[in-house]
């Protein structure tokens, strides 16, 4: 077995033990068990707290280096594009805004934009509907960014991140559940505009914000920038460039922090997003550290297009005025806590017979939109959210596809992981910030 | 004068009146016969949603657009016609409706068409944003439409190709092409079980390897258990009275 001079070995009642004195590792491990030396493969998730949600990894690693990685994913799949062919088109935006959990509004705007060209309004929605669609959607950004900031934090090393990130998003979900009733999945996007009206307590909430947030942003920088460790797990680590990106399909962040200014707010824009004044924050890294400095950057022009939003904001109507579309949306709060339009129902209940059937027909069986199919495509924190929308001329969608940037992005592991440590397959996974809820839909 | 029964098979005039309920006994649930209405006014084939059987809704006829269709659609056409020899017989429709342009191309094409839009300079589609499909089914004999959003980076511009295929023919594979369209061919055979031909690895993605059926399809029922909910129960949603 062992040739002489290299390990000794001797029985004893746990097995046998052998006492290695230098010589080549292989050698001994081989003579002992020759697949000792070969591959192996782990599995990482889907119940991992490091892989971002349900996705798991099957790693096949040569001692710390990983030489294949595959993701599996499909372990949050709900069939949301099935549900949504069984329910009305306003019903729709519950069923979207569930996707991405943390970029709900995103998916609603996307799914809206493309319900509301399909029926042909876009050009009537209201200014004051998209400027609190703008509002809402950069606030959202903030608020995803700065998930990604704590879990990447968390991920690599630098827990208190998380604490902070996780404190800030917090003023920001106070801001959506003053207007919409619900710190996620708000359903306030609906075709034809939004909800309800913003209350004045959260513009001042969102003013205070904006005074409050860039202070914060600055300690992020003050205990990230500078920080060795964050250095070392960050750059130069899951690089990507931007022949990588593009055949892979990877937009959003990723493919800016490779140098391409990328941003569909700019390139094709939407919602009035022509109307603001920003800019798209690019790195020429390719790697972690990259997308961090841009997702960053990228929260301050967020808070300067909230800022101008606030500063565009007039009163006027939030829904559009075909009342064949528009629901009721001048809510207050009822007896019951539900959301009610007093003067709506006194209207339907006490004087208009013919009200109430339309209410009633609005409601229940909804909105028919002539067939014909689109596809819409919106900046999501992550990248391109597309949603492609049939409709066969029916109050209910045909089909809708979402094309979410997590399941897209998520393809780009293997290419950044291969061929680096274990450790990097977090840190490249964690830049991605993919979103199972999204991915699998 | 003692009335005889009627009894209901020999009976024309449908179901009789007053029948007798089965499994009517003491302790045992009743037993109603199952109804086999489905809109809300019993009204059904007609296509219509509503439940009120008004209107029938027709499949929506897609029809070539007249040239020019103007905007960077002429450009686009144009440009894949010079650089395209097959043009005239893989591409069947072109299609511009909302601003956006649709060419219906057929699916052993498919490949090379893509090809083309990639690498072609005055086209330079990059970017295969997204790909998926729709099932037309009863509205088409082919009814499987496979659609591919392409983007192009360079002019800013967008062009969405359409694929139509009956249920078990196969579309060749964009991959090579665009390796981003990996897991969405995966998706779309997962969801509606169209086959790509040259996909590295056509395998289930969002269902479990072993699930039977695909479930995008608009024969495949969408499921569900009734829920009860304070006495009442309420039936999955694809089983409810009104506007199916």
């Amino acid at each position: 077995m062992t040739s002489p001079g290299y390990a000794t070995e001797r029985e004893t009642t746990e097995g046998r033990v052998f006492t290695v004195t230098g010589g080549d590792w292989d050698t001994i491990t081989n003579n002992i068990d020759p697949l000792s030396n070969e591959k192996i493969v782990v599995n990482l998730g889907p119940q991992h707290p490091s892989t971002h949600g349900v996705l798991r990894l099957v790693l096949e690693l040569e001692g710390e280096k990983v030489t294949e990685v595959r993701p599996v994913i499909g372990y949050l799949h709900t069939g949301i594009e099935k549900n949504l062919e069984y329910r009305n088109w306003t019903q729709g935006t519950t069923f979207v805004t569930r996707a991405d959990y943390l970029a709900p509004l995103f998916n609603e705007a996307g799914y809206v934009l493309a319900v509301e060209k399909l029926l042909g309004i876009e050009d009537e929605i209201t200014e004051r509907a998209k400027t609190i669609r703008v509002l809402f959607m950069e606030l959202n950004r903030i608020s995803s960014h700065l998930v990604w900031l704590g879990t990447t934090g968390l991920e690599l090393g630098a827990i208190s991140m998380m604490l902070y990130g996780f404190r800030e998003r917090e003023y920001i979900l106070d801001v959506f559940e003053e207007t919409s009733g619900l710190r996620m999945n708000h359903a306030y996007f609906r075709p034809g505009g939004v909800a309800q009206d913003i209350p004045d307590s959260a513009i001042k909430k969102i003013r205070d914000f904006l005074v409050y947030m860039p202070k914060k942003l600055k300690e992020y920088e003050a205990m990230l920038n500078g920080q060795v460790i964050w250095h070392q797990r960050t750059q130069g680590v899951g690089v990507l460039d931007v022949t990588g990106c593009l055949a892979l399909g990877v937009t959003g962040p990723v493919l800016r922090a490779a140098g391409l200014a990328w941003d569909l707010r700019k390139t094709m824009p939407y919602s009035g997003y022509e109307n603001y004044e920003f800019d798209v924050p690019t790195a020429t890294t390719s790697d972690v550290w990259g997308r961090y400095l841009v997702r960053i950057a990228e929260i301050r022009e967020s808070l300067k297009i909230v800022e101008q939003a606030l500063d565009k904001l007039r009163p006027g109507p939030i829904f559009v005025s075909d009342k064949k579309i528009a629901w009721p949306a001048q809510l207050a709060v009822g007896l019951d806590g539900m959301g009610n339009s007093l003067e709506h129902v006194a209207k339907i209940m006490g004087q208009s017979m013919e009200s109430l059937i339309h209410h009633f027909k609005l409601v229940t069986e909804g909105f028919r939109v002539p067939p014909g199919q689109v596809y819409v495509g919106i900046e999501h924190p992550r990248g391109e959210l597309g949603v492609h929308a049939v409709s066969d001329g029916g109050t209910h969608p045909y089909r809708v596809h979402m094309r979410d940037p997590s399941f897209v992005n998520l393809q780009a592991i293997p290419a950044m992981a291969e061929g680096a440590l274990l450790a990097d397959v977090i840190a490249g996974g964690a830049s991605l910030d993919p979103v199972m809820g999204g991915c699998d839909r | 004068m003692s009335i005889e029964p009627t009894n209901p098979e020999q009976s024309t005039g449908g179901v009789p009146v007053n029948a007798e309920p089965v499994g009517a006994d003491i302790d045992a649930p009743a037993q109603v016969p199952p109804n086999p209405r489905k809109g809300m006014f019993g009204i059904t084939g007609s296509g219509d949603v509503s439940g009120f059987g008004g209107l029938v809704r027709r499949a929506p006829e897609v029809v070539s657009t007249p040239k020019p269709y103007g905007g960077y659609f002429d450009e686009v056409t144009d440009a894949l016609e010079e650089a395209y020899p097959g043009f005239a017989d893989a591409i069947e429709k072109v299609v511009v409706d909302r601003g956006q342009l649709t060419l219906h191309i057929k699916a052993e094409r498919i490949a090379e068409v893509a090809q083309i839009m990639r690498d072609d300079e005055s086209l330079r589609f990059e970017l295969c944003s997204s790909l998926s499909a729709v099932d037309y089914l009863n509205s088409d004999p082919r009814r499987f439409h496979v659609v591919y959003e392409l983007t192009s980076m360079t002019y800013r511009r967008r062009v969405r190709l359409e694929v139509a295929v009956a249920d078990g023919v196969t579309v060749p594979s964009v991959t090579s092409v665009y390796p981003t369209a990996d897991w969405h061919e995966r998706e779309t055979y997962d969801m509606y079980g169209v086959i790509f031909t040259g996909h590295p690895n056509l395998t289930r993605i969002l269902m479990p390897d072993d699930w039977e059926g695909h479930p995008q399809r608009k024969d495949y029922p969408l499921g569900g258990v009734p829920v009860e909910y304070k006495g009442a129960e309420i039936p999955p949603p694809d089983q409810r009275r009104v506007y199916q």
